[in-house]
């Protein structure tokens, strides 16, 4: 039982970064349907960013953190603006690649500017262990729990009270009627992609204090098992990006805890694919008839 | 047959014929040296593993982005038989082996996933070729992560040449023959399709199927060239390569593939000298490439003997 609990909260904590990651990449996804390849390098400068003002100009936690989400959410508006919106009318698989190209840009930019070693995350919050009920956790895992909550309630409150947010989910039903009733599309576009890139931002610092290494190519494997938890949570759904990101990260833990860490990247993917057969929308998703 | 038909085909098998001799001639004089003929046959390789996914992706119209499992499979069985069976009778029995193994997963993924659509079913194959990946990966007889080495070389670039020549004949007739012209009908309206009589899963899956079966090939091929192959060869980064490569060059044209196939392989080749930028400019050429001209380098464009012959015999018409 203890060990149960034990590996539910290692799974949380894991799967609070993967809920933050997954939110960007079904908000962008719901309003222009791309899946945005370079999400996981958003996560990855965060978690640069983070290192480098933490390095430098010894800054606490809460202000790496607010910092690497305001830098990470402009990375995401510039890149949105030069890369994507030059492709707003074009096949779908066109943006693809170019999310990909982008996806390499940053990548291996990062490897050429600052090298492709693994660096140790500057322990800016130092690690000590609660232990109750012969359950341990640490203040790190409270901490990545406790921000990311905030996070997404805040996140709830912008989709749902602000303006904006408001926007954002007309322009994610209709584009053009949105457009008709006085909204940009395009700045809509934009505030999506801040939105989503500061979170990701936030996940990357998060994860450089739980893991304590950072490297250039740490995005890809978190980026694509984040989607995967976007899918499975149904996409284009902000619940289910959390809730798919949790599942996704419990899962992980869980299958890792009875002794089959080889095989738990092939076990995210069974259930990716069992879900997706029986709820071909997701958990949350909306299923759309197919009409004649 | 009519005499047009034959005169085109009489004109591709002579290209076939004067680029091998061309190839064998320039290695001869000593043009093409170790690295170029490494170029070439990478180049060679990717021609069959592209086509057969735009024959899934551009003519079927289903994204998939696990063939990279499926190249995986091929490259394995050649792998594990070349090791027991060091002969070319072996090489040609691995190939068909890596084949049928393909066929058969090919089925077994495509039954389930290919009733979804769009980047649910992309999503679906990425997972299916991990999950090949992660197998590969535990398994005993693939040798773990470490993978398999020393493996003997029986595919040298006429090798290579011969099956590109082989595996594009058969993708592009299927492509233009009455099953190519069902799934083409899928893709564009799945139920209007199935109205006059097609019935979509058979189509579906029988392209996807041919697809998988090229990339086992172009898989085997690969071993038993490079001589070492491990279960990262073949991430989804892999996938996602043979993926730039179609759109690259025009999702649907299959000369496009070739073109974009080519230009990528030689840019990667130019770009070796660079180090670490090479990336770097590989990433901003793909950008600015696909923000220029979205529907890839030759869009649906098709390269056509009989079209040229055509043209040619109007001219001659005309001044008669």
């Amino acid at each position: 039982m203890h060990t149960v609990l034990q590996q539910v909260i290692n799974g949380l904590s894991l799967g609070s970064i993967y809920a933050l990651l997954a939110l960007g990449y079904t908000m962008v996804y719901g309003i222009i349907k791309l899946i945005n390849f370079a999400h996981g390098d958003i996560y990855m400068l965060g978690a640069f960013w983070g290192y480098y003002v933490i390095n430098t100009y010894h800054v606490d936690f809460i202000v790496a953190l607010l910092s690497a989400m305001i830098v990470t959410a402009l990375a995401g508006m510039i890149i949105e603006y030069l890369a994507y919106r030059p492709l707003r009318n074009s096949p779908r698989i066109t943006a693809l690649i170019t999310a990909i190209g982008v996806s390499y840009f940053l990548e291996n930019g990062m490897s050429y500017l600052f090298g492709a070693n693994t660096r140790n995350f500057p322990q800016v919050v130092k690690q000590h262990n609660f232990t109750a009920l012969g359950i341990s956790i640490s203040n790190i895992q409270v901490l990545i729990l406790v921000t990311a909550l905030i996070l997404m309630i805040l996140l709830q409150l912008i989709i749902q009270k602000t303006k904006m947010g408001t926007a954002m989910r007309a322009v994610a039903v209709d584009q053009e009627a949105a457009a008709l009733v006085g909204i940009n599309p395009d700045h809509v576009i934009s505030f999506t992609f801040g939105l989503g890139s500061a979170l990701a931002g936030a996940a990357g610092v998060l994860i450089g204090l739980y893991y304590n290494s950072i490297d250039p190519l740490m995005g890809m494997t978190p980026g694509i098992k984040a989607f995967v938890a976007a899918v499975v949570g149904g996409i284009g759904s902000v619940p289910g990006a959390a809730v798919g990101g949790f599942l996704i990260g419990l899962l992980e833990t869980g299958v890792q805890a009875i002794g089959l860490s080889a095989y738990k990247d092939a076990a995210v993917y069974v259930v990716l694919i069992l879900i997706l057969i029986v709820l071909p929308a997701g958990l949350l998703g909306k299923n759309v008839k197919e009409k004649v | 047959m009519t005499k047009k038909k034959l005169q085109a085909i009489a004109c591709w098998l002579a290209v076939m014929i004067v680029g091998f001799v061309l190839i064998n001639a320039l290695v001869y004089v000593g043009v093409i040296d170790a690295f170029i003929e490494n170029m070439l046959v990478t180049i060679g390789i990717n021609i069959i593993l592209a086509t057969g996914l735009n024959l899934i992706i551009g003519f079927s119209g289903q994204f998939s982005l696990g063939h990279a499992g499926f190249m995986a499979v091929g490259a394995y069985a050649t792998g594990i038989i070349l090791q027991a069976m060091p002969t070319t009778v072996g090489f040609f029995v691995s190939i068909v082996v890596g084949i049928a193994i393909a066929i058969v997963v090919a089925i077994i993924i495509g039954i389930p996933t290919l009733r979804l659509s769009g980047d649910y079913l992309a999503i679906a194959t990425m997972g299916a070729a991990e999950i090949i990946r992660v197998v590969i990966n535990n398994m005993k007889v693939t040798n773990g992560a470490a993978g398999l080495f020393n493996i003997p070389q029986f595919a040298t670039w006429p090798v290579v040449y011969i099956f590109v020549c082989l595996t594009t004949a058969v993708i592009v007739n299927f492509a233009h023959s009455r099953a190519g012209r069902a799934i083409q009908a899928i893709r564009d309206d799945e139920i209007a399709a199935e109205a006059v009589g097609i019935n979509p899963t058979k189509w579906k899956l029988a392209a996807f199927v041919l697809g998988a079966s090229t990339a086992a090939v172009a898989g085997s091929l690969h071993a038993s060239y490079i001589q070492t192959i491990a279960p990262t060869d073949f991430g989804i980064m892999n996938s996602i390569a043979m993926l730039i490569i179609v759109v690259l060059g025009g999702v649907g044209s299959m000369t496009g593939t070739f073109f974009a196939a080519v230009v990528l392989g030689v840019l990667d080749t130019v770009l070796q000298s660079f180090g670490t930028l090479r990336m770097v400019i590989y990433a901003v050429a793909l950008i600015v490439i696909m923000v220029f001209k979205p529907t890839g380098l030759l869009g649906r464009y098709e390269f056509s003997f009989a079209r040229v012959l055509d043209r040619f015999r109007k001219k001659k018409e005309d001044a008669a």
